[in-house]
């Protein structure tokens, strides 16, 4: 199987749980994380991930799906875009 | 791993100023399915085209999961209608002929349901230099065929650079024009919103109703049509104190990145239909919603309304330089490319109708510097045939001259005058009637013949 490898953004007030909450959802479904930066834009938490789910048995959009209403469980706003989307616009 | 700027920038783009894919369009070729038993043509027609869609739906929305990507218009396009109909009218009488073409419109609008496209494009006929059989009978079934079916687009080309302009076809198309509007008077013209006259009108544009699967074109191709005019009025927005150079600069980095965009997911869904990826259309496509509007980027550049003095100038720097940036980030560009500006599609454009800002003429003006023309337009009912030529022949001499797509959706709302709102709904919008010239040109159009094509060699 190729890289399939996802960005997810986290976005919401601070508070405590939310690292956790999508980290576990995510090993749940043997999704790897790759890498995690935080931090704070305008007094509110964002979290991106980079996710790689080659080895998991959840499609994206069932993962996504999954995610959207953990995020929505722990008041914070969760987006998923394949990376291709962000290596599309940012890399020649 | 991409910078925190750079996932934040793709973040917004996406999710708060609506960037969007406007259209995936699947070009289909119908040549094959021409036969002189009319019931075959037409079961070859079915079985071709939902044989090859019948997945294009579920295909398209996975991929707008997948990258999140909104892709808002999933369609088909074919071969103009009338090459298919050449071959099942010629020894018919006109009105027996006109009721096939009729009945061929039904077909497609059946198979847009079965399938589950928003619109099929390609009741179309190419007319610039003349008619024949099968031309004449779909150009005069317009007004029936698009009153009896909701997701067929017809698109009659009468000019073109090479070929000059038919001006019999332009006196023709304002007749066939208004009757669309009294055969749909019901829905305020609604018929006219889905019928365009072009010129130069490009073979592979994925944007209805001008979408066909043109001459040249491979047996399926998708087209992608990107969007953002969100997108371009934040970066506008931001910049509120750049000078002309630094802000195309930003509006031609911007248009690079939608453009990628586009171009991944045309590449995508075109893989997964195992078809060729034909083009990207590098179109800002205004929507009624809020933050989409052409308007409000003119507006946003330093001009009180749209339509005020200075606004064609403004145009030509966002058309342009969404060219340039776009044309940089795919392999393939194509269809209209620039920037759209239909009335009823563009809350911005209205306001500016609304306070007198914005006039039939300035739009016209507007045109020589954007892509597709006089779009979207309400004029008054009773705006004589002749004069709807009129208006028709002056955008066919600009595409000709200027040697660019040049449309034409006018909209002769049945019973209304001008200053009077009227509802088309849905991505349509509203739209306020806009005033026609009271002057009338009838002696002029009906000259008749063949406008020859322009000298290109000494311009200026």
């Amino acid at each position: 199987m190729g890289k399939e490898r996802l960005i997810i953004i986290t976005l919401g007030l601070d508070r405590v749980g939310i690292v956790s909450g999508i980290s576990s959802t995510l090993a749940n479904h043997n999704a790897n994380i790759i890498e995690l930066t935080s931090s704070e834009i305008g007094g509110s938490f964002v979290m991106i991930m980079l996710v790689d789910i080659s080895t998991s048995d959840t499609s994206i959009n069932e993962l996504q799906r999954i995610l959207v209403n953990k995020g929505k469980k722990i008041g914070v706003q969760v987006t998923v875009q394949h990376e291709d989307v962000f290596r599309s616009m940012h890399r020649i | 791993m991409f910078s925190k700027d750079e996932v934040i920038e793709t973040f917004e783009m996406t999710h708060l100023s609506g960037l969007n894919i406007r259209t995936v369009t699947l070009g289909i070729n119908l040549l094959d399915c021409i036969d002189k038993d009319f019931d075959i043509m037409k079961n070859k027609i079915h079985n071709k085209m939902t044989k090859k869609a019948c997945n294009l739906i579920k295909e398209v929305n996975d991929i707008e999961s997948r990258f999140g990507i909104p892709i808002v218009n999933k369609r088909v396009a074919v071969t103009p209608i009338s090459f298919l109909l050449e071959s099942v009218v010629s020894d018919l009488s006109d009105k027996d002929s006109i009721a096939r073409s009729i009945e061929l419109a039904k077909t497609l609008n059946e198979i847009a349901f079965e399938i589950g496209v928003d619109y099929v494009g390609g009741f179309s006929a190419m007319v610039q230099k003349g008619f024949t059989k099968g031309s004449k009978t779909l150009i005069e079934s317009i007004p029936k065929a698009l009153s009896n079916t909701e997701r067929v687009c017809s698109c009659v080309n009468i000019a073109a650079t090479k070929s000059g302009i038919n001006v019999d076809a332009a006196l023709k198309m304002g007749e066939i024009i208004k009757k669309t509007a009294a055969m749909t008077k019901k829905r305020n013209g609604m018929g006219c919103t889905k019928l365009s006259v072009y010129a130069n009108v490009p073979p592979d544009t994925p944007f209805m109703p001008a979408a066909h699967h043109g001459i040249g074109e491979s047996e399926y191709t998708i087209n992608v049509g990107i969007s953002g005019p969100g997108v371009i009025r934040t970066v506008v927005e931001k910049n509120a104190d750049l000078d002309f150079r630094s802000l195309a600069e930003k509006i031609k980095r911007t248009s690079f990145k939608i453009t990628r965009v586009g171009e991944l997911i045309g590449r995508e869904v075109a893989n997964r239909l195992n078809v060729n990826f034909g083009i990207v259309d590098l179109s800002l496509a205004p929507t009624p919603t809020k933050g989409e509007s052409i308007a409000d980027i003119i507006q946003m550049m330093g001009i009180d309304y749209c339509g005020a003095p200075g606004s064609t100038a403004a145009l030509a720097l966002l058309t342009d330089a969404v060219k340039k940036g776009g044309s940089m980030a795919t392999s393939f560009v194509g269809g209209m490319s620039g920037a759209f500006i239909p009335v009823s599609e563009d809350s911005g454009m209205l306001k500016a109708l609304q306070v007198g800002a914005l006039s039939l003429e300035k739009l016209e003006a507007m045109t020589a510097v954007c892509s597709v023309g006089l779009d979207m337009i309400a004029i008054p009912g009773d705006t004589p045939v002749e004069t709807i030529s009129a208006i028709i022949l002056d955008a066919m001499a600009i595409g000709i001259m200027n040697n660019k797509p040049m449309g034409v959706r006018l909209i002769p709302v049945p019973n209304k005058e001008a200053g009077e709102k009227v509802e088309f709904g849905g991505l349509l919008g509203y739209s306020v009637i806009m005033p026609v010239s009271k002057f009338g040109s009838e002696k002029f159009v009906k000259r008749g013949g063949q406008f020859p094509s322009p000298i290109s060699s000494l311009t200026g």
